[in-house]
């Protein structure tokens, strides 16, 4: 039987299988679903410094294999993630990895030295590419000297894994991958939500309140795939994976192209059991392909 | 409450009118409870823009036989093609998801009013306050004679009145300008309404000014169904809240609703 375990910066992981923040809650919603200690890990909900109650409805649409959200951070600040959230899922055997996010420099920075001193907490990703908020998310991400001062401020408070999640909505994401490298992050996530518009013909009006909205699902695999690989080429710090996998041969493919870890992020709406899907099918490919380690798989991709 | 997400087998899909179906699908495992005002997230395969499942209120539950019903009006490319399934082909289900409806006390007076397939939740509820003892009275509308469907099914559990706009059956009009509302003080207890927004909101008006208890179940676009994406919100005086999940029932004066 092949070895799922994959070593990221230092951190252990169980198996690459992990969930994407904003699409599994903080995993409780999943409960009644499978066991949650079978994650490598999971990405919980995005929080802010502030309680937040997030854009109007409607914050949904449905698109060509795929969906366009525009929740924006609806959360309850990190105070009430640390002594209300935290303390009922603490107890899982996966690692929990809040993603943090902020309008200021400074909103992240208290985020990142409150979630610092939680022992258990191994890691946290900042998130620079939320693209349904006014202020801060994405804008942080799409440009480098911006990319890099938030992740430069928060790796100073911040003394455990940090993972930054990059837009995809750039020129040439290598520039802010190797950016925020150079800023002291350990890993980087790719790819957050393509910005885009969905248009109601029969009205005449866009279907998400704030018009713009971030694309997810299998429509956006192949960007992703790409992104990932060139990153993969252009850095030398670990890859989160993320962008449409719906199965194993999905998340398979990710690795080859460089990732060394996933995350499985709409498919959790639509069945809520596929992460330990995904699991057993890259279990199962190991074995069909006489791998050792789930390891030989990341950037095994031959051009 | 445990949730269960199983293949279920079609054992039948009626068309009691040309838009609108009743499918009956069989559980591989036996049923969990399911309340009224309960739904299932259906999902519709083979489609690329068909691509999340879809929420429909549960209609029925033979717990016997393990069959769950759903009443389902065709309204978009979803409820088409889901029309389009045979017997004996396998759908993925999700149930039971969200809240339910408050129960009133034995023998107090209630007021459900339906439109379109939002007249599903009622059947199961219809049966409960019935054995509850409370006086029942349905009040069905819709555009005409073919959209006042299941009055067979609810008169077993009270009074059906109805209303159409074209005057094909019951009174004409919309639901609220039924005579039943016309009476100096309304007779009722506790009203139930589930339909089109605007219907609701009607009749969520007349409550308030009635000071009569008021629960509407809402019908929001979801992605997931059960509380991860937060795509479903609703404005409530406590903030935005899950449709899925705090949801689908809500008591009028809890949300931010100006009538």
């Amino acid at each position: 039987m092949g070895d799922l375990r994959i070593n990221i910066s230092g951190l252990e992981f169980k198996n690459p299988v992990t969930t994407a923040s904003g699409t599994f809650g903080n995993g409780e919603e999943f409960d009644d679903f499978f066991d949650l200690n079978l994650l490598g890990g999971m990405f919980v909900k995005g929080m802010t410094l502030e309680p937040r109650e997030g854009n109007d409805y409607p914050r949904m649409a449905e698109t060509a294999s795929g969906m366009l959200n525009a929740v924006g951070l609806q959360n309850k600040g990190v105070d009430h993630f640390i002594d209300n959230i935290y303390p009922r899922i603490k107890h899982l055997d996966t690692h929990i990895i809040p993603n943090i996010n902020g309008s200021t420099v400074e909103d992240y920075i208290e985020v990142a030295e409150k979630l610092n001193e939680i022992d258990s907490i191994p890691a946290l990703e900042l998130n620079i590419s939320c693209p349904n908020v006014k202020a801060g998310g994405m804008l942080f991400g799409t440009s480098c000297p911006s990319a890099i001062a938030v992740t430069k401020a928060v790796r100073e408070v911040y003394n455990k894994m940090l993972i930054v999640k990059l837009s995809p909505n750039v020129t040439d994401i290598t520039e802010i991958a190797k950016g925020v490298e150079g800023a002291g992050a350990d890993s980087v996530s790719l790819i957050n939500t393509l910005l885009g518009i969905a248009v109601d013909a029969e009205k005449r009006k866009s279907v998400l309140s704030t018009v713009t909205g971030g694309l997810s699902g299998p429509a956006i695999k192949p960007v992703a795939l790409r992104m990932v690989w060139q990153v993969y080429n252009a850095v030398k710090i670990p890859i989160f994976g993320i962008g449409g996998i719906m199965n194993a041969t999905d998340a398979i493919e990710f690795m080859l192209a460089g990732a060394s870890a996933i995350q499985v992020g709409t498919a959790n709406f639509i069945d809520p059991q596929v992460s330990v899907k995904i699991i057993n099918g890259i279990e199962d490919y190991l074995e069909r392909h006489h791998f050792n380690s789930a390891n030989e798989l990341i950037g095994a991709m031959e051009g | 409450m445990a949730k269960i997400i199983k293949d279920h087998e079609v054992i039948e899909v009626r068309f009691p009118v040309s838009d609108s179906y009743i499918i009956s699908l069989r559980s591989p495992v036996e049923i969990p409870a399911v309340l009224p005002g309960n739904f299932a997230e259906i999902q519709i395969e083979n489609s690329s823009d068909v691509f999340l499942r879809r929420p429909f209120s549960i209609l029925d539950v033979d717990y016997e036989n393990r069959i769950i019903s759903f009443l389902i009006k065709i309204i978009g490319k979803g409820t088409k093609k889901l029309g389009e399934i045979r017997r004996g082909d396998k759908v993925s289900l999700i149930y039971p998801l969200g809240n339910s409806f408050s129960l009133p006390e034995p023998g107090k007076r209630v007021l459900i009013v339906g439109g379109g397939s939002g007249i599903a939740p009622f059947v199961q509820l219809g049966r409960i306050l019935k054995v509850n003892s409370n006086d029942v009275t349905f009040l069905i509308g819709g555009k005409s004679k073919k959209d006042i469907l299941l009055t067979a099914l609810f008169s077993e559990f009270g009074e059906v009145l109805s209303t159409t706009e074209d005057g094909s059956m019951g009174e004409k009009g919309f639901v609220t300008d039924h005579s039943v509302f016309k009476s100096e003080n309304l007779p009722f207890d506790r009203i139930y309404s589930c339909g089109p927004d605007a219907m609701m909101k009607a009749v969520g008006r007349i409550s308030k000014q009635n000071e009569i208890d008021c629960e509407v179940s809402l019908e929001n676009m979801m992605a997931c169904g059960f509380g991860a994406c937060l795509c479903c919100i609703t404005e409530t005086v406590e903030g935005n809240k899950r449709v899925c999940k705090e949801g689908p029932v809500f008591n009028i004066n809890y949300l931010k609703w100006e009538i």
